[in-house]
């Protein structure tokens, strides 16, 4: 028995260990959240609109988004004549893959970062324009008039959208200095006006910032009100048309890891990550204390942003289509591009006195 | 780099597969939207509409030819089935016709409850259609806080009449059964709810920005093409011209009271969805003033007979419905059947003007037309 | 200049004061009497409310009709089957046999106003759901009192 404790805690393997518990982690926790903010959006539209959502299963419906599972997985998974069988199959995989990846390189709490990663920061939109051609794979695949007009407007939504949050990422890079995001969060310590979105003498429109990385975030994750993709109630389904099933069910999860994704960046980022403010930990609560502090924390401001989004949802009508595209060049370019001049102005300006 | 004009882009051959490549696109007769049987066929070029044909008849019932074979009592259910959303306003031209043919004379108190209740039907319609269109346009949240006032107005309804959707409360010569102090109590409290509400929904839809970037300047249609196809209701009173069957030809109790009727000038789906909202607080006008100037006396004259037989000749009443101008016309050869019953219905000639005006138009904006057309399917077959 | 500024900042506006609205109706939404949770609770139904229309009786029990067809003609989906006999030592006709066709009854009341002896009256049934058409297409009033009369010996 000791043979394999010792054999067990060796430096080396206890790294593989570490490795293959954040993965089951993360696999645990994306499924989880996939599975359960279903709940919580359908909640929350019940009680925006006055009544009480799902009831009967389980006690306030909590059991609901495992018969979901249940009956996506039980339907066939077609794949229909004459479609490209490799992209129609491989599209789905493709859009899941780069949202659990991003998840590697999030700080959960001081000491919890499955990978510390110098360059955190560019790792998520490396992966979040995987996202995109994935969905046009998914619409040209489908061999389906009304797939390949839906997945020709969300490409060009989704480009027009990474422009104005490449900029606001510019924006606070500047301000840190850094892209490694365990030292950004590191940075936010102490009080709550040293979140990166009270840091008003070093950008004065900071919160502009933070309200522009939001509406694209929004907009990149094809939710309401920037959700001509999804919602085509005009017409039929969109991208999706043709997928039955899992491979539907698979797409479902994406949208809602994406959405937990860009949340915890605009956490991270803006609001100071698993900082308490006003809070030294002393020694004596043990290693463990300050994990778990920090963790609470961090989903706390998580879980508020992504009830935000279910919000929102449920309140606005659809934009036209041109007006999305609209919004992005003519208002949020320019506005982006006048925050990062601020931003660098103010901070060259202590150097040349 | 020039800027092409609309007609410029689609006849430069850069344009979508090419001058004149046309796919047919239908929007068949089920519809994610609430509309009904509807069928549109599309001729679309890429995005824009280059025709449009509407197909109905997917709801036909022949209510008119039931009107050749059944007596004037047995006909009062089918006039509830037309605009089954107005139902109300709709028994009243027919009980309004038969009323004016056979020189029945009405009690006040009769009238000026059949005015509640219209009204009060006028109210629940628009807020379906406004629920429904705010749907179509993607807001999932209105349509539920217009049902849930929808449902006291219902309530109120059922608590005199019994029914919820195709009342049948008129007979000829007054109501069936008299409106107790429950259902005047209710109707008060009501009036300043709702006008709260409508506070509430002004903020949370007519001023929202997505909203409105959405219907501002959609199908612009102007008076006269509104004319030249008949159209009625709001659809004419939001291009500009100030026609409603309660001031141009006045019937049963509206003399009485004291209302405006909203009318706008620009043409387009805001304008229509402005007189709309209007008109609810013209209506919660008009059943104030009735409730407070209520009469006693009896609810139906007595001395109707039980078989009505219409003397000969060619007979008309309109009513204001809250799609248009509904319009009945019977021929009666002096039996107790009629020879003839035509039916004109608003929605008929409101989307007669979708085909022309929909041309060139993105297709989520000629949806968006469509609804702020307020259409009910049913009500175009009859 | 001053067109896009306010376009902006008012459009900006007008979306929080909805967010707001919506909040608002969320967190009102926590209250107990929120809604009626059918069917574990029901409303009650109006007095007036028009379900199928059953049997009135006299004080003996049996049904006032008199089988003189006076709804059969007034009903305009031709629903109601009506036949009657005349007993001996009675002076009018007693019922034999009342179908009703529900399945094409338009709930319009023509036969309860115009039945001469008040026979007829609207019931207050809505849970109205069956396998079998029969049961609604051939509806018998008169097995319908037998069955509301034992059940009130009891």
């Amino acid at each position: 028995m000791s043979a394999i404790w010792n054999f067990l805690c060796q430096p080396d393997v206890l790294a593989v260990e570490r490795l293959l518990a954040f993965l089951v982690g993360i696999a645990a926790f994306v499924g989880v959240n996939a599975a359960y903010l279903v709940w919580v959006e359908r909640k929350t539209a019940a009680y925006v609109q006055r009544r009480p959502g799902p009831m009967e299963v389980g006690p306030q419906g909590l059991l609901q988004p495992i018969a979901d599972a249940v009956k996506l997985m039980s339907k066939q998974v077609l794949v229909p004549p004459g479609t490209d069988a490799l992209l129609f199959r491989i599209a789905p995989v493709l859009i899941m893959t780069p949202a659990i990846m991003c998840f590697t390189a999030l700080p959960y709490a001081p000491g919890i970062v499955p990978a510390n990663i110098n360059v955190g920061l560019l790792t998520f939109f490396a992966f979040g324009s995987i996202n995109v051609m994935a969905l046009m794979l998914g619409g040209w695949a489908s061999r389906n008039k009304y797939a390949v007009i839906s997945s020709a407007r969300v490409v060009s939504q989704n480009v027009a959208y990474e422009i104005p949050m490449l900029l606001t990422i510019v924006t606070v890079i500047m301000m840190t200095g850094t892209m490694n995001l365990s030292e950004i969060v590191g940075q936010q310590a102490g009080a709550i006006w040293h979140w990166n979105i009270f840091q008003l003498h070093r950008n004065l429109l900071m919160p502009v910032t933070f309200l522009i990385f939001y509406i694209c975030m929004l907009a990149e994750t094809n939710r309401a009100p920037f959700d001509m993709a999804e919602a085509e109630s005009e017409l039929v389904a969109g991208a999706f048309t043709e997928y039955a099933g899992m491979g539907f069910g698979v797409f479902f999860m994406a949208e809602y890891a994406n959405i937990v994704v860009g949340c915890s960046l605009a956490t991270i980022l803006f609001l100071g990550g698993w900082q308490v403010p006003f809070l030294a930990i002393p020694a004596s609560w043990g290693p463990w204390a300050g994990a778990l502090i920090g963790l609470t924390a961090f989903f706390a401001k998580l879980y508020a942003l992504i009830f935000t989004v279910i919000w929102i949802r449920w309140t606005f009508p659809r934009t036209q289509f041109y007006g999305l595209l609209n919004l992005s060049w003519k208002i949020l370019i320019p506005v982006s591009l006048l925050t990062l001049l601020l931003s660098s102005v103010l901070i060259k300006l202590p150097h040349l006195f | 780099m020039k800027v092409l004009s609309k007609e410029e882009a689609l006849a430069s051959p850069h344009s979508t597969g090419g001058p004149n490549e046309t796919f047919v696109l239908n929007l068949g007769p089920q519809h994610p939207a609430t509309h009904g049987v509807l069928r549109v066929k599309l001729t679309m070029d890429g995005e824009f509409i280059t025709n449009a044909e509407p197909v109905c008849g997917y709801i036909h019932r022949m209510h008119e030819k039931m009107g050749e074979n059944r007596t004037y009592s047995q006909f009062l259910p089918n006039t509830s089935r037309l605009d089954y959303l107005s139902a109300m306003q709709y028994t009243h031209a027919w009980v309004g016709l038969v009323e004016k043919a056979c020189k029945i004379e009405v009690p006040q108190r009769a009238e000026y409850v059949r005015v509640i209740t219209s009204e009060l039907n006028r109210i629940a319609s628009h807020l379906v259609g406004w629920g429904a269109w705010v749907m179509d346009l993607g807001g999932f949240t209105p349509i539920l806080y217009a049902f849930d006032d929808r449902e006291k107005i219902l309530d109120l309804l059922e608590h005199i009449c019994g029914a919820r959707l195709t009342f049948c409360y008129y007979r000829f010569g007054g109501l069936v059964n008299d409106v107790d102090d429950v259902f005047v109590q209710g109707t008060k409290d009501f009036i300043p709810y709702m006008r709260d509400r409508m506070k509430t929904y002004k903020k949370l839809v007519t001023e929202n920005i997505i909203l409105r970037k959405r219907i501002e300047g959609i199908g612009p249609v102007s008076q006269e093409m509104c004319l030249r196809y008949g159209a009625c209701g709001p659809v004419l009173r939001g291009s500009g011209f100030k026609s409603d069957v309660r001031i141009n030809e006045p019937y049963s109790a509206y003399k009485d009271f004291d209302y405006e009727i909203p009318v706008y000038h620009e043409g387009d789906s805001m304008a229509r969805y402005l007189v709309r909202m209007d008109e609810i607080e013209q209506s919660l006008r008009i059943i104030e003033q009735a409730l407070a100037k209520l009469p006693e006396g009896p609810f139906i004259n007595p001395k109707v007979p039980r078989s009505i037989k219409l003397p000969a000749g060619d007979y008309t009443y309109a009513t204001e419905a809250a799609r248009g101008r509904f319009m009945i016309r019977v021929v009666s050869d002096g039996k107790d059947v009629p020879y003839r019953v035509k039916l004109r219905t608003p929605c008929l000639s409101n989307l007669s003007l979708f085909e022309e005006a929909s041309k060139g138009m993105l297709l989520a904006d000629a949806l968006a037309f469509m609804g702020s057309l307020d259409l009910v399917i049913p009500d175009i077959d009859r | 200049m001053k067109n896009i500024f306010r376009d902006v900042f008012g459009g900006a506006w007008s979306l929080v004061t909805g967010m707001r609205i919506t909040l608002d109706q969320f967190l009102k939404n926590f209250r107990k009497d929120r809604n009626v949770p059918y069917p574990h609770a029901v409303l009650p139904i109006p007095d007036r409310y028009r379900g199928h229309i059953v049997f009135t009786e006299d004080d003996t029990g049996k049904s006032l009709c008199i089988a003189c067809k006076s709804c059969e003609k007034a009903c305009p989906s031709e629903c109601i089957f009506v036949d009657g006999e005349k007993k001996e030592g009675e002076k009018k006709k007693s019922v034999t046999q009342f179908d009703l066709d529900f399945t094409k009854c338009s709930l319009c009341g023509a036969c309860v106003e115009v039945c001469p002896t008040d026979a007829l009256r609207f019931s207050k049934r809505y849970n109205l759901a069956s396998t079998d058409k029969v049961i609604y297409a051939k509806m018998d009033l008169i097995k319908d009192l037998q069955k509301r009369q034992e059940r009130n010996k009891q």
